[in-house]
């Protein structure tokens, strides 16, 4: 296990965040765990309560079910005890009543049972529906720094496996569950009303059982959570390397991913052996406790019989209900199982679930006011760091009027990238203020801030579906005619028009026939459609080639004429469509004001500017 | 959206619905000594727990009826240790069932891990991650599950049901009979099931393997998402899924409370005819109460090997239609492939002459060729920049080099091999590559460095990070140890791409293929690596994907790409003279009025003028 956990820890390297695999609800003492719990309890219910009148339905039918069940072996004795000897007699009557008693309940049981399993599937199917829509919207919610640090994989594989554990569940353990619990009560009922003195040694089993469910329950409650967070790590280690097969391939990658595959995946495999093992003790438990008060009941109640304080018809039936009685709790371990397995995941979403947005919507969001030239953009005070420790602007003042095209300009590191993610709200700053119009980003609703700002980065997704289709995620609304509109605006539909299917090209996985220089093209049209006041553009057009850089460019100028626009770009050609141009470093601006007047300045901003002009052609 | 699946093979009609479980055996080849001899122990356990009745029958017909408290005694006694002994056969058996099961599963989870990997880009670019995810996850543990317990329980069943008859049979042979009769109906409706849950079951995997997809498809598209506000959208298109999920899982439910209700109904109507039949006979005297009781109670075992076929049948079929989608991978041959008498080249040995001749490329499974007639020679530790417009098909031409993709036409040589004709991992190992997505994955800067070249030293690993001007890497919190890649530190564009150029640079290749290796870094630090990298490329063959005429100073000849043919050949400056397209494609002026009167603003439209 150590050779192992080291050899992970090495290969995997230090993480900057440490436990950064787990929602804050998630931390590992015994308070929080505790906390968990009940988290993942008061989720249940409230997952349940839409289905309350079908639950109570499904309870009755399987009342109905266990009490025919139940008539079985009491038909049985009553037809030994009672009909026997009216037979002997040539009475047929007891005995025809016993089995049209008997077939009556046989169908009352099929009825009831049918009903039962289709509505328990049913709820089990809602909640599960219920959640898994939940979860996705919650991931939807929660913030870019959120996701940073909680990975694609993770969430992947709570979206996943976890939910499908909770779906075995749901898929046909909790009747069994339920009715076990049913039969065990009333067979003890019935064994009390039978036999009082042969009921109370069977009872004598009860303690046992309770104590046997008790250590199991809190010994695999423990093993799950384990195996939980072994599967996640699989997936994650899966999901990357498929994602990354072309440098996996490229590297001779492929040993050495085994090798981390296997050590990942015998982790999961010894978690879950923990929790089979626990299992694997239980159940028989469970049978040795039964075995032995069979054996207790057939001594006492032979004894009983002999003694003549009971009949034989009794000891009989009693034999019979404590089959009924053990057979069930034997199924209920089995299904306990599940319901551990299902609880452990629960307790992983409601975790998901219980992490507050860090960058919430407002509870009440002030409207954009209606100006004639909306985008004025203001930094006030601004001071934010991915890491406390770590400012990365500090104390930033900057004003960008309605309309104004502003560059972003300086070194790895200055702080570009984080301005441009402030003003998109991925991040709200440590300390002062964002506005859009004079609006706090904070109170703006988030459909609001979407509409008026966007930002296009240098990592283009493109999502499955069709080329038109990932353009009108600017704007959903968009016809075909605006779509296309949008991609010859940006010089993007000629190579779309030349596709196999032209829009209607599906762009597979993650784009994987477009080149990177065509994503980006679309990812402006996408932009483009969605017709931002505030555009923000970061590294948007470092995969093109020059010609269409510049037919963008040439593009730009026209699009960006009414608007307010953030450009951040390393090659200064974008620069010259600028208004403004800010130089960058170390998170404070060294430099601004317009491109011919900075290129004559004699600054940073002029020495790029020549190096860059020597560079062309 | 539905699921892309053009590349799983179309399983044939009429081929066995097991058919590919069944090919899964030699999984459980290892285990078969201890599967059979835990066959019988569950078949010994069994039996104990039959014999249990028996033992109450001769203490209700002996001792009670003769009075016999010491033989009461013995019976009892009888009665528990046969209940201990069928408690620790179970035990035993799942103790050991478990290990050996989980370690199937992780055998299975292993070897499709294994051939994924072997599986060319081709494939992955077909097949959805979340469908592959699926089959690694939901589909193998519901495998085991049939290994460990359905199968088992099958057996188990199967032989509980006919040692029960049997001695129902010898108990009283009529009524024995008519217990065995029940079979037949238990057989139709088992058989009726297996066939709807089949499909159903098939269905649903499916259906989790499109939300799987859904699923990493949005994690990975969190901030397009996020910077569009299209949560609402998302979350509507998941609800389609999920929905659609849901649905199938109701009907599968439906289904199977239909089957488990009649396989409940059966062994009751039976047992109601035997309670009848039974009373009749023990009237007439033929049959003793004890002997009906007996007969009763036994019966009564055969209440859950019945009850459970349902739900074994439904792990059965979910086991073979898991089985088929594993398969699907399995059955898969890797496209790409050592040739029988592939030949192993060492470092040393190669000078780096690289050879496209008469390349033609087109994706698997598209008509459009990429690449047409290519004709391109790269000498030994030359420097070859290809340039052309956005599309124009350069990366795919590099992507040849270290065999991500095989040619469809002509031949791509390394110092007059074919390459087919290579290792793969020789070939790769002499092929440095860095992609124009610089992909990082969830590890330490020093293993994502070494990639290629674990044996890297400390020295070789600081050399080569101060030539991509990566030093920063020594700055992050915990130096070369950091995690970075998507789970770890988050790094800009500029920063992922001067590592991937180290790691590159690191694996000390014959021929570096690097494609648009610069294009995030700024005009300075660009300059400090081109400064850099031209010292490393004096000795090393190379073709570097441009697009800005600052990188073209690495390169020693030019060729320039459009559509998907060379068009020109040579230095620089001969091409900035003799081509208009070459000057069209680099230049950052405006093209001559003459084609800015073309209709088409991209690119491609400039270099044909």
């Amino acid at each position: 296990m150590t050779a192992n956990a080291d050899d992970l820890t090495r290969w995997r390297g230090v993480a900057v965040e440490p436990d950064a695999d787990r929602s804050r609800a998630e931390d590992t003492d015994p308070e929080a765990v505790s906390r968990l719990r009940s988290l993942s309890r008061v989720l249940l219910r409230d997952l349940l309560r839409p289905h309350r009148r079908q639950l109570g339905v499904a309870v009755a039918l399987l009342l109905g079910q266990n009490a025919a069940a139940m008539a079985g072996p009491y038909l049985v004795m009553l037809g030994i005890d009672r009909a026997i000897d009216p037979l002997r007699a040539d009475d047929y009557r007891p005995l025809a009543a016993v089995a049209a008693a008997f077939v009556a309940a046989s169908a009352v049981e099929y009825a009831a049972r049918r009903g039962f399993l289709t509505v328990s599937a049913r709820i089990g199917q809602a909640v599960l529906l219920d959640l898994r829509q939940r979860v996705y919207a919650q991931f939807l919610r929660l913030p870019v720094a959120f996701h940073e640090r909680y990975t694609s994989g993770r969430m992947v594989s709570r979206l996943t496996s976890d939910l499908d554990s909770i779906g075995e569940l749901a898929g046909g353990g909790l009747d069994s569950l339920v009715l076990a619990a049913l039969s065990v009560l009333s067979v003890a009922g019935i064994l009390l009303w039978l036999d009082l003195p042969l009921a109370a040694v069977t009872l004598l089993a009860f303690p046992f059982l309770f104590a046997l469910s008790r250590w199991f329950a809190r010994a695999s409650a423990a093993a799950y959570r384990r195996t939980r967070e072994t599967i996640a790590l699989v997936i994650v280690h899966f999901v990357e390397s498929m994602r990354g097969i072309r440098a996996v391939q490229a590297f001779r990658r492929e040993p050495r991913n085994q090798q981390i595959f296997a050590a990942v995946s015998d982790d999961y495999r010894r978690a879950s052996l923990t929790a089979f093992r626990l299992i694997a003790t239980y159940s028989p438990g469970i049978k040795v406790i039964g075995n032995v008060t069979v054996a207790a009941v057939l001594c006492y109640g032979g004894w009983r019989v002999l003694h003549g304080a009971t009949e034989l018809g009794v000891l009989a039936a009693f034999l019979l209900y404590l089959r009924r009685f053990f057979e069930p709790m034997q199924e209920l371990s089995q299904f306990y199982n599940s319901l551990q397995s299902a609880t452990a995941a629960l307790e992983k979403l409601a975790g998901v679930l219980d992490e507050r947005p860090g960058v919430p919507e407002p509870a009440r969001p002030v409207p954009l006011p209606a100006v004639p030239h909306p985008g004025g953009v203001a930094f006030r005070s601004v001071t934010f760091g991915y890491r406390p420790d770590a400012p990365i602007l500090t104390d930033l003042d900057l004003i960008v009027p309605a309309g104004q095209t502003v560059a972003l300009i300086g070194p790895t590191g200055a702080g570009k990238s984080t301005i441009a993610k402030l003003l998109a709200r991925f991040h709200d700053p440590v300390a002062g203020t964002v506005t859009l119009d004079g609006v706090d980003l904070r109170d703006l609703a988030d459909a609001d801030l979407r509409r008026a700002v966007v930002l296009v980065t240098q990592e283009t997704h493109l999502f499955g579906g069709t080329v038109a289709e990932n353009i009108r995620f600017g704007r959903p609304s968009a016809d075909d005619a605006a779509v296309q509109a949008a991609a010859r605006a940006i010089g993007a539909h000629d190579f779309i028009a030349a596709l196999p299917d032209g829009y209607a090209t599906q762009v597979h996985r993650r784009g994987g026939r477009l080149s990177a220089g065509q994503r980006q093209l679309v990812a402006f049209a996408r932009a483009f459609l969605a017709d931002p006041a505030v555009l923000i553009l970061d590294e948007a057009t470092s995969s093109l080639d020059v010609p269409t850089e510049r037919a963008v460019q040439r593009a730009l100028g026209t699009i960006l004429a009414d608007r307010t626009a953030l450009v951040i770009a390393h090659r200064l050609s974008t620069v010259e469509i600028a208004d403004r141009v800010l130089v960058l470093d170390a998170g404070r601006v060294v430099e601004d004001g317009s491109p011919e007047r900075l290129a004559g300045a004699g600054g940073r901003y002029a020495a790029l500017h020549r190096q860059w002009r020597d560079s062309l052609l | 959206m539905p699921a892309d699946r053009d590349g799983s093979p179309a399983s044939p009609a009429g081929r066995h619905p097991l058919r590919n479980l069944w090919r899964l055996r030699h999984y459980l080849r290892p285990y078969a000594a201890e599967f059979s001899w835990l066959m019988l122990a569950g078949l010994a356990a069994t039996g104990a727990g039959i014999s249990v009745p028996l033992v109450a029958q001769r203490v209700v017909d002996g001792p009670v009826a003769r009075q016999e408290p010491a033989g009461l005694v013995r019976l009892a006694g009888l009665a528990l240790l046969l209940g201990l002994v069928e408690a620790l056969l179970i035990f035993v058996r799942r103790w050991v069932q478990s290990s050996s099961s989980m370690a199937i599963e992780a055998a299975i989870r292993d070897d499709v891990y294994a051939h994924l990997q072997r599986l060319a880009p081709s494939f992955h670019d077909r097949w959805q991650s979340g469908q592959l995810l699926s089959r690694i996850t939901s589909d193998l543990s519901v495998i085991r599950r049939f290994l460990s317990f359905g199968l088992f329980f099958l057996v188990l069943n199967l032989v509980t049901y006919l040692v029960v008859v049997a001695l129902l049979i010898r108990l009283h042979t009529v009524l024995g009979l008519v217990v065995a009769g029940s079979a037949i109906p238990l057989f139709v409706i088992t058989r009726r099931f297996a066939r709807a849950y089949h499909t159903a079951s098939r269905r649903m995997q499916d259906q989790q393997g499109d939300v799987a997809t859904l699923v990493e498809e949005t994690a990975q598209g969190l901030r397009t998402m996020k910077a569009y506000g299209r949560g609402p959208e998302l979350t509507a298109r998941f609800a389609t899924s999920a929905r659609t999920l849901h649905d199938t899982g109701v009907g599968k439910g439906r289904l199977l409370a239909r089957t488990s209700a009649k396989l409940d109904l059966v062994p009751n109507l039976v047992l109601g005819l035997v309670l009848v039949a039974g009373a009749a006979a023990a009237a007439r005297g033929a049959l003793s109460i004890g002997e009906l009781v007996a007969f009763i109670s036994l019966q009564l075992m055969l209440t859950w090997p019945v009850q459970g076929l349902g739900w074994i049948i439904a792990n059965g079929q979910e086991a073979a239609t898991a089985a088929d989608r594993v398969r699907e991978v399995l059955d898969t041959p890797p496209a790409i492939l050592d040739a029988p008498h592939a030949v192993t080249l060492t470092r040393a040995e190669v000078t780096g002459r690289l050879r496209f001749e008469g390349v033609t490329f087109r994706y698997p499974g598209t008509a459009r060729a990429v690449l047409r007639g290519i004709d391109l020679t790269v000498e030994p530790g030359e420097t070859l920049a290809l340039v052309g417009a956005t599309g124009c098909g350069k990366s795919t031409l590099l992507s040849l080099v270290p065999r991500l993709h095989d040619v469809t036409e002509g031949r791509v040589t390394l110092d007059g091999h074919d390459l087919r004709d290579l290792r793969l991992s020789s070939l790769r190992r002499v092929v440095g590559v860095a992609f124009e997505e610089p992909t990082l994955f969830s590890m330490s800067v020093w293993e994502n460095l070494t990639l290629g070249r674990p044996e890297a030293t400390e020295e070789e690993v600081r050399a080569t990070l101060a030539l991509a001007q990566a030093d920063f890497a020594y700055d992050l919190p915990w130096g070369l140890a950091t995690r970075v890649g998507e789970q770890g530190l988050s790094l800009s564009g500029g920063q992922r791409q001067r590592l991937a150029l180290a790691r590159a640079v690191l694996s000390r290749p014959a021929l570096l293929v690097l494609d648009d290796p610069l294009s995030a870094l700024d005009v300075h630090t660009e300059a400090l690596v081109e400064a850099a990298l031209k010292r490393v490329l004096g000795d090393t063959t190379a073709l570097l994907v441009v697009h800005r005429p600052s990188t073209i100073a690495l390169a020693d000849r030019v060729a320039l790409l459009d559509a998907g043919r060379i068009v020109a050949v040579g230095t620089h400056s001969e091409l900035l003279a003799g081509v208009p397209a070459y000057r069209a494609v680099l230049s950052a002026e405006p093209p001559p009025p003459v084609s800015a009167a073309g209709p088409a603003p991209d690119g491609r439209g400039l270099v044909r003028s």
